[in-house]
């Protein structure tokens, strides 16, 4: 019989942080699993109990050596994993640029993918190029992989005369056609179930175009995690379901979030093959999600992933960690940091060295301090100017309607 | 012309759109293989095939979900919610996501989605199956808002409503489904030998903006959507007044000019419709009449609506505007 929680007095189970200020935090040393403990299942033949051992145990493909060993090694060549590098580098630096931004008060929030730059980034580099990407607000690094201009985005994130959403929405918020980068709402969780139904469209038209969603531990909470799940069991579309469990949800811990052991074990409730891969491994990352995009592609429908990471920096500029857990956590984080464990796994097969490391650092810092000079000749949040206020009728229908015309009118502008 | 209730209009609609449309697909709980609780979508998946017409998990929230989804990577979805009271555990989707899709990507997304959901008591429906939620949407600026009132205004509705590139509330009054009613339970007549029951078998649509003149008349207009329609077209033969019915069809937007133009010229004004007064769709209206017609007023608008409480089960001939109601409102607007 199991027994109830008699740890304390309470009705019922409050979760904890492990650690709050003052604490000092401590995950345990280097991850016990090991590169190779889990072997990779065939991604067409494989039913969802296969994939048990990989929702309780950490798919890991870079060792604590600095060496990619087991399985799930994707065997990228040092071309490819320089470009990934690169672009977690220039999307750090981009963050940087717009936190002092943000301090200068040349727009109004922004967002960071501290410590996650591995998720977005070799996420999508695992994708066909014209796959769907339905992000959160924490994956704006799916975009440097498309290539899209950092001053677009920068115009975009200040809301000035060149945003192309026109200065509606709060930054990070980008919407990207061109690069099937779809809308990002703050509403947390809606593009989850969204993404469903944007792969069954994919699948019903026969096109071999999966769409790649993401949530967080916190939002994993939502209906809309749940209905995500339920269709996708369900119709079996084309979709790659990422539950990033970066341990905060603002200041809400994960184990405030789920009452089970690890997210990735619900996928399998739902019949859909799930994977618990650490997220703070460029390879492992990029590795799984291939996996899930070549199931994808054989129509055997969903993969469901956790992402397990670490949220390194505050929630947002509106927060600061330090009133809810300890100051530099992060730096006991048994995952490490994606972009020094790539740095490092390349100097160790001889493709990088420090001074090339230093210089691509010195070559992105320039170009993303061109790319904000840049935007801000097209107007700042502090001075202006910004989009016409026509731009507020506009596009809220195809045609502006008679009753919105009037407003327009009314405003004068 | 062939004679057909609004079950079949709404069928023929829809039968319509999948044959010339195979972006159009339709969803929702039991509408495929049983074709609808209220037999709307009947026989479209034996003829059309269970890709286009199919049933979905029961959840309102992922319905819409998808219905977004499939939108945006170019389909034509048409969901159905069962009945309207279910619309809520969809309305952040709708609300905040579908509405605002637009909008918020600078015009570079959209989701042309119509939502079909029957509304509306009469029914014995309880609190839960005879609500009327339209102003929950006519408040949210994105969302075309339909009501439709008999057979031939629901089939050429319906036809703009999946065309339309916006998003569509796409309201039918279940009351009204096999006849009309005129506030009497114990007589209930069908479509058979009603003008409105006779539909043409071919495409026509009804732009989504146009309110319709059921009746003219000189000394009140009476503006009324869904049941209330035939309602009030009772209360005013009870009336014995010469009233104008305008039946507004589209509440978003809505075709303002007609009713202005009619307020004018009878310089009376009733307002009536089955949900709550409070913030109700009739507020809107009251308040643009007094705008624009305040120096043609000889009365206080009037408006008849239900009341502000829960819709009740045994009692609802109370709760719904009665054809005594609305007459007597009528009559009072001609009084000095």
């Amino acid at each position: 019989m199991p027994s109830r929680n008699t740890a304390t007095e309470s009705p019922f189970t409050v979760g904890e942080a492990p650690f709050r200020p003052g604490d000092k935090a401590d995950f345990g040393g280097p991850w016990k699993e090991q590169p190779g403990d889990l072997w990779r299942p065939d991604p067409v033949q494989c039913i969802t109990m296969d994939t048990l051992p990989h929702c309780t145990g950490l798919i890991r493909v870079l060792g604590d050596n600095n060496k990619a060993s087991g399985e799930w090694d994707p065997k990228l060549n040092a071309k490819d994993l320089l470009r990934g590098l690169e672009l977690m580098l220039k999307l750090r630096i981009f963050d940087e640029r717009m936190m002092k931004m943000q301090r200068t008060g040349k727009l109004s929030f922004y967002m960071r993918s501290l410590g996650e730059e591995a998720v977005a980034i070799a996420q999508t580099m695992a994708l066909d190029d014209n796959d769907w990407i339905f992000p959160s607000y924490r994956q704006p690094g799916a975009q440097f992989v498309r290539g899209r201009d950092m001053v677009s985005m920068i115009c975009h994130c200040i809301g000035n005369t060149e945003d192309n959403v026109r200065g509606r929405q709060m930054p990070v918020h980008y919407s990207w056609k061109e690069g099937n980068f779809i809308s990002i709402s703050s509403p947390v969780g809606t593009q989850f179930s969204q993404a469903v139904g944007v792969a069954m469209a994919s699948a019903y038209k026969g096109e071999d175009q999966a769409c790649i969603t993401w949530l967080g531990d916190g939002t994993s909470a939502q209906g809309d995690y749940h209905y995500a799940l339920n269709f996708a069991s369900t119709f079996k579309p084309p979709v790659i379901l990422n539950v990033v469990n970066n341990q905060w949800a603002i200041s809400t811990h994960r184990n405030l979030a789920t009452g089970g052991e690890t997210f990735a074990m619900r996928g399998l409730a739902y019949n859909i093959p799930s994977f618990r891969v650490d997220g703070n491994d460029f390879l492992a990352v990029y590795s799984v999600t291939k996996w899930a995009r070549e199931r994808a592609r054989a129509g055997m429908g969903a993969t469901h992933i956790e992402v397990y990471t670490y949220r390194a920096g505050a929630h947002s500029s509106s927060d600061d960690p330090v009133a809810y857990r300890p100051t530099a956590e992060e730096e006991s984080w048994p995952g490490g940091d994606p972009i020094e464990r790539l740095k490092e796994h390349l100097i160790e097969i001889g493709a990088w060295n420090e001074e090339k490391h230093a210089g691509m650092i010195e070559r992105i810092d320039a170009e993303v301090m061109s790319a904000y000079k840049e935007a801000c000749e097209f107007g700042d949040l502090a001075n202006g100017p910004y989009p016409p206020a026509s731009t507020i009728f506009t596009e809220v229908y195809e045609k502006v309607p008679w009753h919105i015309q009037e407003q327009r009118e009314e405003l004068g502008k | 012309m062939v004679e057909m209730n609004m079950i079949q209009s709404l069928n023929s609609a829809l039968e319509h759109q999948l044959e010339t449309n195979e972006n159009v697909l339709i969803f929702g709980e039991d509408v495929g293989y049983f074709g609808g609780v209220f037999r709307v979508t009947s026989g479209l998946q034996e003829k059309f095939g269970a890709h286009r017409v199919f049933d979905s998990p029961l959840a309102e929230g992922g319905i819409a979900a998808i219905a977004m989804g499939m939108g945006l990577n170019g389909l034509r979805p048409v969901a159905e919610i069962q009945f309207a009271d279910y619309i809520f555990p969809a309305y952040d989707q709708i609300v905040n996501e579908i509405a605002k899709l637009r909008h918020r990507s600078g015009g570079e997304f959209s989701t042309p989605v119509t939502f079909r959901t029957p509304a509306g008591g009469g029914i014995k429906g309880g609190h839960h199956h005879s609500q009327s939620p339209e102003a929950q949407f006519t408040h949210t600026p994105g969302l075309k808002v339909v009501y439709c009132s008999d057979p031939y205004n629901a089939k050429g509705l319906l036809a703009s409503a999946i065309e339309c590139n916006d998003p569509v509330i796409f309201f039918e009054p279940k009351r009204c489904y096999r006849g009309p009613f005129y506030g009497d339970p114990h007589n209930v007549p069908t479509w058979k030998g009603h003008p409105r029951g006779e539909v043409p078998e071919e495409y026509y649509n009804i732009p989504l903006e146009e309110a319709r003149i059921v009746q003219e008349g000189d000394d009140c207009t009476v503006i009324a959507y869904g049941t209330m329609v035939h309602v009030c077209e009772e209360a005013i033969r009870k009336s014995g007044i010469s009233c104008e019915l305008i039946d507004l069809q589209t509440l978003v937007p809505w075709d303002r000019d007609t009713v202005v133009n009619s307020v004018k010229k009878t310089g009376r004004c009733v307002i009536v419709h089955e949900a709550p007064k409070t913030s109700g769709f009739g507020a809107e209206m009251s308040a643009s009449v007094q705008e624009r017609c305040f120096y043609h007023l000889q009365a206080p608008i009037k408006r008849v609506t239900g009341w502000d409480t829960p819709f009740p089960h045994s009692t609802e001939w109370d709760y719904l505007p009665s054809v005594e109601r609305i007459s007597s409102a009528i009559k009072e607007t001609q009084e000095d």
